[in-house]
């Protein structure tokens, strides 16, 4: 008898004698738990999310539309980048104000390739302001999961309002399961020493967050 | 049953003795877990919700456990549906033994690995060891453990006995053993320790072609497995090898997508008392040229179903893990998680271990014992479970043998040896209560030899009363006052 077999007899001999009133999954779970905590304007939600996005220790920075291209600029300047890693789908005109050679993400880039370079730049798909949570799912703008991965400094744009939501319900209703997800809720750390949180141990040390209105 | 056992594990007491005797231990788990007990209850109480969330997740886990075979298979399908291949193993030895096949058919001789607690439970390290494959503990905690050829002693934090000095001194003897070194004049700072790590491990994530994972969650309508963590090395063994392994417990399954708005808001507060953790990552199958190209899922059952047969104990099936109960574990917190002779230490450990290995070894046989019923624990559960009651049916089972179900097939345990006079005492006393003249005479009797008791038990009973007083026995039995005072007007005959 296969494994499979052996175990799923086991699970039905074990639930033998188990009553089973029929209840559907839909009516067994009351969802009677909040779909957001409190009430809020758009622009207080965003407000939070600032507010818990540094509160983790990401860089938390604000600007309009317009204003993007410099604003990355200045971040990757002060950072002293000299080779910027970008997704294959980021709006072109983000990094024009940057003087740098752009690495390409390509399918053939190896783990190492992408330990060499300084920064990377992304987008994001939602980000969900009462933890303080930016998802990523794989689309053009934000490339394979290694790209935020490897390098040591990751700036994630933030379209605001509109790819902020309040709770992690409403982001899950937002998200494509099939997609590879990634939640990032500010720069790696670890709590394994004392059970105290110390940033920075494997992925990007330095998260910087860009919300921009008006886009 | 092999794996998960710390062969030679003297029962609890002995262990927890010991351990209490040890003040750096005592003194590294007081501080981590009053650190954290409250930082717990903090990030709880931001969710006005909290109690409805804990209710949903029961009911969610205990749903999924009703109807485990029909979950298990429907996960079954979407997984292979989205490339992955899933693998069956009903005990820690065939699930190693998959394992392993699947390393040596790609041809590597090394893996890299996300902290899990199923792949601890089989001992999978030592079984790819045997074989000739390295496997790397890639996760803070599980890498201080592993270095130090020491036992893990926390669900979520295995280095908590450790202290920031012991760390420095473990990284400093033995890192260049494994690979780089640790830096010159590294300190105790607790910044310089992870990055010390961070550089250990960078060589091995950047060469890795295996990766062996958990999961915290795998979702059967969708065939999505969940993987949560802080430090980012989940992340780098989930997506950059080109083969992933994941062992999972068959408990692990959840039926649908929406699910994961409940764990995902309780699990991280009751284990880091985060908001958040860092790190979630997510995958269904392979992804066309992200992360890796093959895509294995073993479904571990290893006593899990045994478990699921008891109608009591079953509901430690719903455990995600969180170790919150660890936390505020009046016990945990003296003895230290070494005590417990398994990977699950702590109150959860107490009914998880002895379910799932069976209560024969004397270790598992005192686990539970190893409380004082005391409630914290499930007060804090996120799933609500009542670790207090598996407890005390765990004992019954223990003291009077019974029914129980071990590798699928029911046998019936034995009472055991050592409680024989408790047994004793427990059947005098049923035979006493039942007839008030016996009672009766029995007080009376008690009363008038009071001078004559001893202060401590003599023969089985010594060690009992080594540590404890005994009670005073009153120089008149309380039924004897209350006719004295009360007892025409009120007590009729008596009895």
């Amino acid at each position: 008898m296969s494994g499979r077999d052996r175990i799923l007899g086991r699970v039905r001999r074990a639930l033998a004698d188990v009553a089973d009133d029929g209840t559907p999954y839909e009516r067994v779970v009351d969802r009677g738990y909040l779909r957001q905590h409190g009430e809020r304007t758009a622009g207080q939600t965003v407000d939070l999310l600032a507010e818990n996005l540094a509160d983790y220790r990401a860089l938390v920075h604000r600007c309009a539309e317009g204003e993007l291209p410099h604003l990355l600029a200045r971040l990757l300047a002060e950072r002293g980048s000299r080779r910027v890693l970008v997704p294959p789908g980021l709006p072109p005109h983000w990094l024009t104000a940057a003087a740098l050679p752009l690495v390409h993400d390509r399918a053939a880039s190896t783990p190492r390739e992408l330990d060499e370079v300084d920064s990377v730049v992304t987008g994001c798909a939602v980000a969900v302001a009462e933890t303080g949570t930016l998802v990523l799912d794989g689309s053009p703008d934000q490339g394979r999961r290694r790209i935020t991965l490897v390098p040591d400094h990751h700036i994630c744009v933030v379209r605001v309002p509109g790819q902020v939501v309040s709770s992690v319900p409403q982001a899950l209703e937002r998200l494509a399961p099939a997609r590879p997800l990634t939640w990032i809720s500010g720069p790696s750390a670890t709590s394994d020493i004392e059970l105290d949180r110390v940033e920075g141990v494997h992925g990007p040390r330095t998260l910087e967050v860009v919300l921009v209105s008006g886009g | 049953m092999s794996g998960g056992t710390f062969v030679g594990m003297p029962a609890f007491p002995e262990a927890a003795h010991a351990a209490v005797g040890d003040r750096t231990l005592r003194a590294n788990l007081r501080h981590a877990t009053h650190t954290i007990r409250d930082k717990r209850a903090k990030a709880v109480a931001e969710l006005a919700d909290w109690a409805e969330l804990r209710e949903a997740g029961k009911r969610i886990k205990d749903h999924t456990l009703r109807h485990l075979d029909r979950y298990l298979v429907q996960l079954e399908e979407s997984v292979v549906r989205a490339g992955g291949t899933v693998h069956w193993a009903v005990d820690a030895d065939e699930a190693n033994r998959i394992v392993a096949d699947l390393v040596k058919a790609t041809g590597e001789r090394e893996v890299v690995k996300v902290k899990s607690m199923a792949t601890q439970e089989i001992g999978l390290n030592e079984a790819l060891e045997a074989e000739g494959i390295h496997a790397y503990e890639t996760d803070l905690a599980e890498l201080i453990v592993q270095l130090g050829e020491d036992r893990p002693s926390h669900i979520l934090v295995p280095a908590i006995h450790r202290n920031r000095g012991e760390i420095r001194d473990i990284f400093r003897e033995k890192m260049g053993s494994w690979g780089r070194p640790a830096p010159e004049g590294l300190t105790d700072v607790p910044a310089e320790l992870a990055e010390a790590a961070r550089l250990h491990l960078r060589e091995k994530f950047l060469r890795a072609k295996v990766g062996v994972s958990g999961a915290n969650f795998m979702v059967a309508e969708t065939g999505t497995l969940v993987v949560v963590e802080s430090e980012g090395n989940g992340r780098m063994c989930l997506t950059l090898p080109e083969t992933l392994i994941s062992v999972v417990g068959i408990e692990k399954v959840v039926p649908a997508w929406r699910d994961l708005e409940v764990f995902l808001q309780t699990l991280p507060r009751s284990s880091t008392a985060e908001r958040m953790n860092p790190y979630t990552s997510m995958w269904t199958g392979t992804t066309d040229q992200d992360g890796p190209s093959a895509f294995h899922l073993v479904l571990l059952d290893n006593g899990r179903t045994d478990t699921l047969a008891d109608e009591v104990g079953r509901q430690a099936l719903r455990c995600i893990r969180c170790s919150a109960c660890l936390n505020v574990c009046p016990v945990y917190e003296r003895a230290g998680g070494h005590a417990y002779g398994s990977v699950y230490p702590g109150p959860i450990g107490a009914i998880l271990s002895p379910q799932l290995r069976g209560t024969r070894s004397e270790i598992d046989a005192s686990l539970p014992y190893a409380s004082s019923l005391c409630g914290a624990c499930y007060e804090v559960c996120p799933v609500a479970i009542d670790i207090p009651e598996v407890l005390v049916h765990l004992r019954e089972r223990v003291v009077q043998g019974g029914e129980v179900t071990r590798r699928g097939v029911k046998v019936t345990l034995k009472p055991a040896k050592g409680h024989a006079a408790e047994r004793a005492a427990m059947r005098a006393a049923g035979l006493a209560f039942a007839r008030p003249g016996v009672l009766r005479l029995g007080q009376r009797l008690a009363s008038r030899t009071r001078r004559l008791h001893p202060r401590t038990l003599p023969g089985p009973g010594r060690a009992w009363s080594a540590t404890r007083d005994l009670p005073k026995v009153p120089a008149e039995p309380f039924r004897d006052w209350w006719q004295r005072t009360h007892g025409t007007a009120t007590e009729g005959d008596g009895e």
